[in-house]
């Protein structure tokens, strides 16, 4: 038997170079220093997206998308045996998954990992977190609940403020004037489709280039003569480490899932009022805040679009940090990019602070 | 972007640089000509239900048999060809019906007849329940106002006849 194991091994091993794998792994190592805490949220934002797969696939089995979407999510939620528990760890998951790609997003940009060679990290990891949003936004509407309509609403409404193509491409999206069965009938085939066919690519190419230039040093210990740098071996020491933290994700998402399941609201009824105290999750609320306090100050159109250029600046200053820290040490530029991220972080947990107390 | 002609690596003449610059116009148009003849028909397919609802019979007068019992200081909400729409029976028995659509980002507002006022939930947007003129918040125009006709039997909601 064992006998039988070796000459299959060594017969994939002649024509898939397992060897080579298998010495990838070995001399694969971790920095370890300071701040290897902040290595680990990468690989928790995968497991909830492996999550949101799994518990995505689930829910296929029963959701109907179309004019029946409400009814389906009902009976997922009330008449199916742990239907509840599979959409919770879905909506759970997909919050924590955005809030882990953020800690993720901002632990690279204080410890400069965008710098030369990692530029596409950065650029593919953007792309990443744009997709999820865009995931957010339009699995938020499927069970087709009051929040549901009003947000998508809303969200159609922003782009479609846009000059010349803004109200056809709105319309587009919506595929009807008002957000109806249309509207989710192709938001799930953004969902459940298109969207994880470019995910999941994306996804490969950026976890191939962490392969390929390993884990960056923060400037702190580039500083260092080599000699003193410590490192541990991936494997078995850090991968133990990740799957700890897996093990201590899961449970924080099973704990969230079944002791506070997620709502499902009353059915859109496109005649009702929006309701009072109606707001945006919490991952849009800076965003829905800043907008609202410039449409205060600014009257009219303008503070829109005030409000959509500064998020745009924003956007792309965030994007090019690559090109304008390149690989500084600690000259200017890496502290005015700091500086910026600081900015950045503050605005938006301040702005999403207010906006919670202003409900 | 076109490549400098290189003398080296080209026979003599301009016969065979204007021949390559032909053929590449000629893929790159005909490569246009295949993308729109692809887009469109996918355009098209996408903006259909658009269309339909578009080439739907314009609504220009929505009939209410039952808002004939409206109490005053109340509001009934109902639709006016695709959008929702508000009819307010206010206590000193003016009534007055608008389109319910924020001109902001286009929620569907509500009447707060403690306030006796239009009131927005999603952005804060304050609007007048008489004129439906924008008081405070966001919105940036007044909301569109639609004529009211009492009879007997029903109220009768139509399309202004002069556009404010």
């Amino acid at each position: 038997m064992k006998n039988l194991i070796h000459s299959a091994y060594w017969w994939t091993d002649e024509r898939l170079d397992l060897g080579g794998l298998e010495a990838f792994v070995k001399h694969k190592t971790v920095p370890q220093h300071a701040h290897s805490f902040w290595y680990y949220w990468g690989g928790l934002s995968l497991l909830f997206f492996l999550v949101q797969i799994f518990t995505g696939v689930l829910l296929l089995v029963y959701y109907r998308p179309g004019p029946d979407a409400y009814e389906s999510v009902r009976q997922i939620t009330f008449n199916t045996s742990f239907g509840w528990l599979i959409r919770s760890a879905h909506s759970w998951a997909a919050n924590l998954m955005i809030a882990t790609v953020s800690i993720h997003m901002f632990s690279v940009y204080f410890m400069k990992a965008y710098r030369k060679p990692r530029e596409f990290g950065w650029w593919t990891g953007l792309g990443l977190l744009g997709l999820a949003m865009v995931f957010g936004f339009s699995g938020y509407l499927l069970p087709m609940d009051q929040l549901a309509f009003f947000a998508t609403k809303v969200g159609l409404d922003i782009p479609s403020q846009l000059p010349v193509l803004g109200p056809k491409l709105a319309a587009l999206v919506r595929g009807s004037l008002e957000v109806n069965e249309y509207t989710v009938q192709r938001f799930f085939a953004l969902h459940a489709v298109i969207l994880p066919l470019l995910f999941v690519p994306l996804l490969g190419l950026h976890l191939w280039l962490v392969q390929k230039h390993g884990n960056a040093l923060p400037p702190s210990e580039e500083r260092k003569p080599a000699a003193q740098r410590k490192s541990i071996p991936f494997f078995p020491n850090f991968l133990m480490k990740d799957l700890a933290m897996w093990l201590i994700a899961i449970n924080v998402l099973a704990v969230l899932a079944s002791l506070y399941p997620w709502d499902l609201g009353a059915q859109a009824d496109p005649i009702q009022p929006a309701p009072v105290g109606i707001h945006p999750e919490w991952y849009f609320m800076s965003a829905f805040q800043v907008l609202k306090v410039l449409g205060d100050w600014i009257p009219g159109k303008a503070g829109e679009f005030v409000g959509l250029g500064l998020f745009t600046v924003a956007i792309i200053g965030w994007m090019l940090v690559p090109l304008y820290d390149a690989n500084s040490q600690a000259g200017r530029r890496a502290r005015n990019a700091t500086y910026f991220g600081l900015l950045l972080l503050i605005a938006s947990i301040a702005t999403t602070l207010w906006g919670y107390l202003a409900i | 972007m076109m490549n400098a002609p290189n003398p080296q690596n080209q026979p003599p003449g301009q016969g065979f640089a204007n021949r390559r610059t032909f053929v590449r116009v000629a893929a790159g148009g005909i490569g246009l000509c295949y993308a729109a003849a692809l887009g469109y028909p996918v355009y098209r397919y996408l903006e259909s239900p658009i269309e339909k609802a578009e080439g739907l019979v314009i609504v220009n007068e929505v009939t209410l048999p039952e808002a004939r019992k409206l109490g005053p200081g109340t509001a009934l909400m109902f639709k006016f060809g695709s959008r929702p729409a508000m009819l307010i029976h206010h206590a000193n028995d003016q009534w007055v019906a608008l389109i319910a659509v924020c001109k902001h980002l286009g929620c569907t507002v509500q009447y707060q007849a403690e306030k006796d006022r239009i009131y927005c939930a999603c952005h804060g947007g304050v609007y007048n329940s008489y004129t439906g003129a924008n008081i405070s918040g966001p919105p940036p125009k007044p909301l569109d106002r639609l004529d009211v006709k009492l009879s007997e039997a029903a109220v009768v909601v139509s399309r202004p006849s002069q556009p404010a």
